[in-house]
């Protein structure tokens, strides 16, 4: 058989969707590929089944989770702060992100180490952090004693955690627009002011364009983070009602292991879903860090 | 040189953005100095608050530290021939077994380490020793070193080198130790250095999967700030900030080098 009628063959019975493994470069997969499997994807399957469940006669934790408006008010809250957290840091550290790259001048790389820091910071002390900004005796309630003679408090509400999402988004964003920056054609600018256009012009026709793949998918990292955040929101209070939360109040106090597995597959569900529109949408091929 | 008030503007924005992002540690580093921070730096400075901190919490820093060491001998052991497969297979089966390995990273913490409560946690001796936390940290970890890593392969012309050793004839295995590897070792650096940092500070996770014996870092911390006065929790923040910050400084240093050898 010829090769060509070989590769016809595999073509019509399907063979070629078959990926072919070379031998030893897959055996060495085979440690990840059991960890994983053992270790995420097997309890992930138990956790989906687990929320189909019902405890002494009642429903399925899914229709729990989904029918209760409490469950679904958190869920809609988690995902605003998510999304308005995400603009926020898409806006201010897009702006930053673009200037470090562009220019040059003395103490630049001390400023950009400065601004990435808090991206390692855990959950748990950047909700501290913001309680020393916002909190009963933070920074800003000292400041607004002393301007108006009354304390600014927010450290504990949807606003103290929003800022605490900006401490690991904005940094995420000034690093992506950074390395996004380094690729972009210069001779495109040049081009666009050659014809007359100003500095608007050229940042919103040409700049943003070019940046847009990389603000999409570095924007959808950073609302997956934020919907997942539970650190930040446990420092701040555990009467906040977004979803990590509320999973962690199911599990812990009431036990109910169906609601809590299933909010969690749900709130995985939606993250997961933003992840791949956002691959879609910037035609990349893997999800950035 | 002039610069445009375009310049200073931007400027003065990024910096405001610093400010935001620095002004609160630099307090909490003086809070935890402070003999009272509420009567401020008047009351003195102290090393008092540091001392109380280690005698209350030094076994969970030592716990940390064993957690990150043992996360990046696993991740190496595990994500080094991952990495290698990734790249020498580079079809629709790799990308899709990559994006696989990245989903515990994108997913919340929370809805991972639940799963696995629920599944391993009616193995008593797993559940109440130090390696369930580790698991789980090396699920979250997997990808930081693999990236690197697979990026180092990717400009190194091994297939070339690799050639080479076969036809000098090196099998598999020494191929792998003797060429493979030593030449990402940069990226085997970075990695490591990025799974060390991500595993000191990891909590979404830990702090479901903790006993009251396993207490890592940042689940003590979590407890300082529900409980203990300002000037501890401070203080304990300062003794986590000592410790990641070189990491990041030269996981910063590492990047830099990395990135200049991939433009030259």
């Amino acid at each position: 058989m010829t090769v060509s009628a070989v590769k016809a063959r595999n073509v019509l019975s399907g063979w070629a969707m078959v990926p072919r493994l070379r031998p030893t470069a897959a055996w060495a997969l085979a440690p990840a590929a059991a960890v994983l499997f053992a270790f995420w994807l097997l309890p992930l399957a138990h956790l989906v089944l687990l929320g189909g469940q019902s405890r002494d006669g009642s429903d399925s934790g899914y229709w729990q989770g989904l029918s209760s408006a409490q469950y679904l008010g958190s869920l809609a809250q988690t995902c605003l702060l998510a999304l308005a957290t995400t603009l926020a840091a898409l806006l201010v550290g897009g702006f930053s992100g673009f200037f470090l790259s562009r220019q040059r001048f003395f103490g630049r790389s001390v400023l950009v180490a400065l601004l990435t820091f808090p991206l390692a910071f855990p959950g748990v002390v950047v909700g501290f952090l913001v309680i020393l900004l916002a909190g009963r005796r933070g920074l800003f309630a000292t400041l607004g004693l002393a301007l108006v003679g009354e304390r600014w408090i927010f450290a504990y509400s949807l606003m103290g955690l929003c800022i605490g999402y900006l401490y690991f988004s904005i940094p995420r964003v000034i690093l992506t627009v950074m390395a996004a920056c380094e690729s972009l054609d210069r001779s495109l600018e040049e081009a666009a002011r050659s014809l007359g256009a100003n500095h608007w012009r050229v940042l919103c026709d040409v700049i943003v364009p070019g940046l847009a793949p990389a603000l999409v998918s570095c924007g959808a990292i950073c609302f997956a983070t934020s919907m997942g955040a539970f650190g930040t929101a446990f420092t701040l209070g555990t009467r906040l009602n977004v979803t990590p939360v509320a999973i962690y109040n199911v599990f812990t106090n009431y036990a109910n292991f169906a609601v809590a597995a299933a909010l969690s597959v749900v709130l995985g569900l939606v993250t997961w879903a933003v992840l791949l529109l956002a691959r879609r949408l910037a035609k990349d091929s893997r999800t950035v860090l | 040189m002039r610069r445009s008030t375009l310049f200073v503007g931007q400027l003065a924005f990024t910096l405001l953005v610093c400010a935001f992002m620095l002004v609160p540690v630099v307090m909490s580093l003086l809070a935890g100095l402070t003999r009272n921070y509420f009567q401020g730096l008047s009351s003195g400075l102290t090393f008092d608050w540091l001392v109380q901190v280690w005698q209350a919490y030094s076994p969970t820093v030592w716990l940390s530290l064993q957690l990150a060491v043992a996360c990046a001998l696993c991740v190496c052991v595990v994500g080094v021939p991952a990495a290698y497969a990734l790249v020498r297979m580079n079809n629709r089966f790799s990308r899709a077994f990559e994006e696989l390995m990245v989903l515990p990273v994108a997913m919340p913490g929370l809805a991972s380490a639940l799963a696995l409560l629920l599944t391993y946690g009616q193995f008593g001796g797993f559940r109440s020793s130090w390696l369930f936390i580790l698991v789980g940290h090396v699920l979250f970890t997997l990808p930081f070193l693999v990236r690197p890593v697979m990026a180092v392969m990717q400009r190194q012309h091994l297939p070339v080198l690799e050639e080479a050793a076969a036809s000098l004839g090196a099998g598999p295995i020494r191929r792998f130790f003797s060429v493979v590897v030593p030449n990402c070792r940069a990226g085997i650096l970075a990695g490591v250095l990025m799974v060390v940092t991500l595993s000191l500070g990891e909590f979404n996770l830990t702090w479901m999967l903790h006993t009251p014996m396993t207490k890592t870092l940042p689940v003590g911390l979590a407890d300082s700030y529900a409980s203990a006065r300002l000037e501890v929790a401070s203080a304990y923040t300062l003794i986590f900030l000592l410790m990641i910050v070189p990491l990041l400084v030269a996981l910063q240093a590492i990047s830099a080098r990395l990135s200049r050898g991939a433009n030259r």
